[in-house]
């Protein structure tokens, strides 16, 4: 895995907004245990190395500095595994519909 | 730190929204909403004006015939209204939040603006930022993301993808209310417009979407429709459609809000927040922002759904899913899946309906990685939900059982009772007001705003005290 980014490169920063203590009241029992956590991307500023604090030039333009986590950030999100309880619902319907219908 | 960003609060975001909500105010609880949608905002016709200018709206009304066709096959004879849906995912960033952002992105522009700032993790992300590209504005949308475990629910992984798609910046967050105090900040960091989900200009460019589906049935079919579904979440998408179906003069419309059942699931707990397949459309919005609506990012919230609906039902997870898959089988289109929660309501209440009247279903969405049924359905499995084909509306828990009906006869919806709703409200406002007694003003206030009388708000506030003491 590539560790070094350079200037320019795309990347994403992480940073702690608030830790536990800092958080707004009324907050359930699991969410007031855990910091208030962000992620954001951007372009590195100047050469840095994954963990090290680093400033990024955002879309928006803004500078923000955080911790440089990922280089090249990928998307994760996909579609999924082909799902059997759905799967079998469109030739039921298509059925239902041909039926009583020639 | 915290503390000190909030207390500035209503500084801040007069300032982000340049409105004086102090003009409106009566006293108390009271205001007048129909003098704030009224100068505030822009007429209907400037509305369509720039919508059109941006490719936002005029979107088509498609007839389900297929959907229609099973539908009536499972009621009794002569029953099963027509159903038509509203192709919203034909706007420019795939659904009707484009109406809204237009009118807001449009009004920053004109008012000097150098961006936007939005916090949703919703379709809104990428209406604001796809608006804000046709204007040349910057946009930043703040989203809640992740749970404590850095696990991202896939849905709002792709909104987030879609808004850096159209040049925002997207700043991703754990799970927590203080998503609003973060916007804050960055409101008065960088001097941009709030794109308040709940500002007249939000609430007026949906009205668009309720004027023309009254325009293109009755010039179809020579009358209005005789029921149109709205998925219910923040109140924006009822608001502003009643108040657009009124507009053109469809005043016996019937508005139905739907949406998906998640009670029981909390909103800002950090384990509920990956296991609901749904980030929005649901009742984690849809009845508290209707008990009461200025719980907002603005002093005065816009969309307040009481007012406009006339009745509210629910359908399980399960069911959106099916009906989802019903739709890309039968009527060939791939949309939703959160989109297609009013047409879920859509194939149970037209079962109650005469072959000759019409429902129309006023929304889809863009689907697609992360969204589609198949990405979430195996998502929810990887976080120990149960998914399996049954009786969605016995078996399906939030958080714990997706139960898939298999056909159209299976789908039913849970009435939620609006005068509980009503109830609700009157609770609500006695809790942030901190008074059982409110004058003469603020009675007729709560009673417009509930769409009751002085007679119902009374018994409610006599009611409440009572249950307070029990």
């Amino acid at each position: 895995m590539i560790t070094m980014a350079k200037q320019g490169d795309w990347v994403k920063i992480h940073s702690v907004v608030l830790e536990p203590f800092e958080r707004a009241k009324n907050l359930p029992e699991d969410t007031k245990k855990v910091p208030l956590e962000m992620w954001i991307n951007g372009f590195l500023k100047k050469n840095g190395e994954i963990n090290d604090i680093v400033e990024i030039t955002t879309l928006s333009g803004r500078t923000v500095s955080g911790k440089l986590v990922e280089i090249n950030p990928r998307y994760t999100h996909d579609f999924g595994d082909p799902v059997p309880e759905l799967l079998k619902i469109g030739p039921i319907l298509k059925k239902q519909l041909e039926k009583g219908s020639a | 730190m915290y503390e000190d960003v909030i207390k500035r609060k209503n500084e801040i975001i007069q300032k982000a929204v340049g409105i004086d909500y102090s003009k409106f105010e009566i006293e108390g609880i009271a205001f007048d909403y129909d003098r704030m949608m009224k100068e505030v905002s822009y007429t209907i016709e400037e509305i369509r004006k720039i919508q059109s200018e941006t490719q936002v709206g005029n979107t088509p009304l498609v007839e389900l015939k297929n959907l229609t066709k099973l539908v009536r096959k499972v009621s009794k004879p002569g029953k099963g209204a027509r159903i038509f849906l509203k192709d919203e995912a034909a706007n420019p960033s795939g659904s009707f939040k484009d109406r809204r952002a237009s009118v807001s992105v449009y009004h920053a522009k004109n008012h000097g603006y150098k961006g936007v700032i939005a916090a949703t993790s919703g379709n809104y992300g990428a209406a604001v930022a796809s608006q804000a590209a046709k204007y040349g504005l910057r946009s930043i949308i703040v989203q809640e993301t992740f749970d404590s475990n850095h696990v991202g629910q896939p849905e709002i992984l792709e909104k987030g993808r879609a808004c850096e798609a159209y040049g925002a910046e997207v700043v991703q967050l754990t799970v927590g209310p203080e998503l609003f105090y973060y916007t804050l900040k960055l409101l008065d960091e960088t001097g941009y417009f709030n794109a308040s989900l709940y500002t007249p200009f939000g609430i007026a460019g949906i009205e668009t979407l309720g004027y023309e589906i009254a325009n293109q049935v009755k010039s179809r079919y020579g009358k209005f429709p005789d029921v149109v579904l709205v998925t219910h979440a923040g109140g924006g998408n009822v608001t502003g459609t009643a108040r657009g179906l009124k507009k053109a003069g469809a005043v016996d419309t019937k508005v139905v809000g739907v949406s998906v059942d998640l009670r029981g699931l909390h909103m800002a707990s950090d384990h509920d927040f990956n296991r609901k397949s749904f980030t929005t459309g649901h009742t984690g919005f849809g009845i508290p922002f209707s008990a009461y609506p200025d719980r907002v990012d603005v002093p005065r919230n816009a969309a307040r759904s009481l007012r406009y609906l006339d009745r509210y039902v629910l359908v399980t997870q399960g069911e959106v899913f099916f009906t989802t898959e019903a739709l890309a089988q039968i009527e060939g289109m791939m949309r939703g899946p959160a989109g297609n929660t009013s047409l879920t309501a859509a194939l149970s209440i037209a079962r109650e309906m005469d072959e000759d009247q019409m429902i129309v279903v006023q929304e889809t969405e863009y689907t697609g990685a992360g969204k589609i049924p198949s990405a979430q359905l195996t998502f929810a499995k990887k976080m120990g939900i149960t998914v399996k084909n049954g009786d969605s509306i016995k078996e399906d828990v939030p958080g714990k059982v997706i139960a898939i009906p298999e056909n159209v006869e299976q789908i039913g919806i849970i009435e939620y009772s609006l005068e509980n709703l009503k109830k609700s409200y009157v609770k609500e406002a006695m809790k942030a007001y901190g008074k059982q007694k409110f004058s003469a003003a603020e009675m007729k206030f709560m009673a417009e705003d509930t769409n009751s009388n002085l007679e119902q708000i009374e018994k409610n506030i006599e009611e409440v005290s009572k249950d307070g003491k029990a």
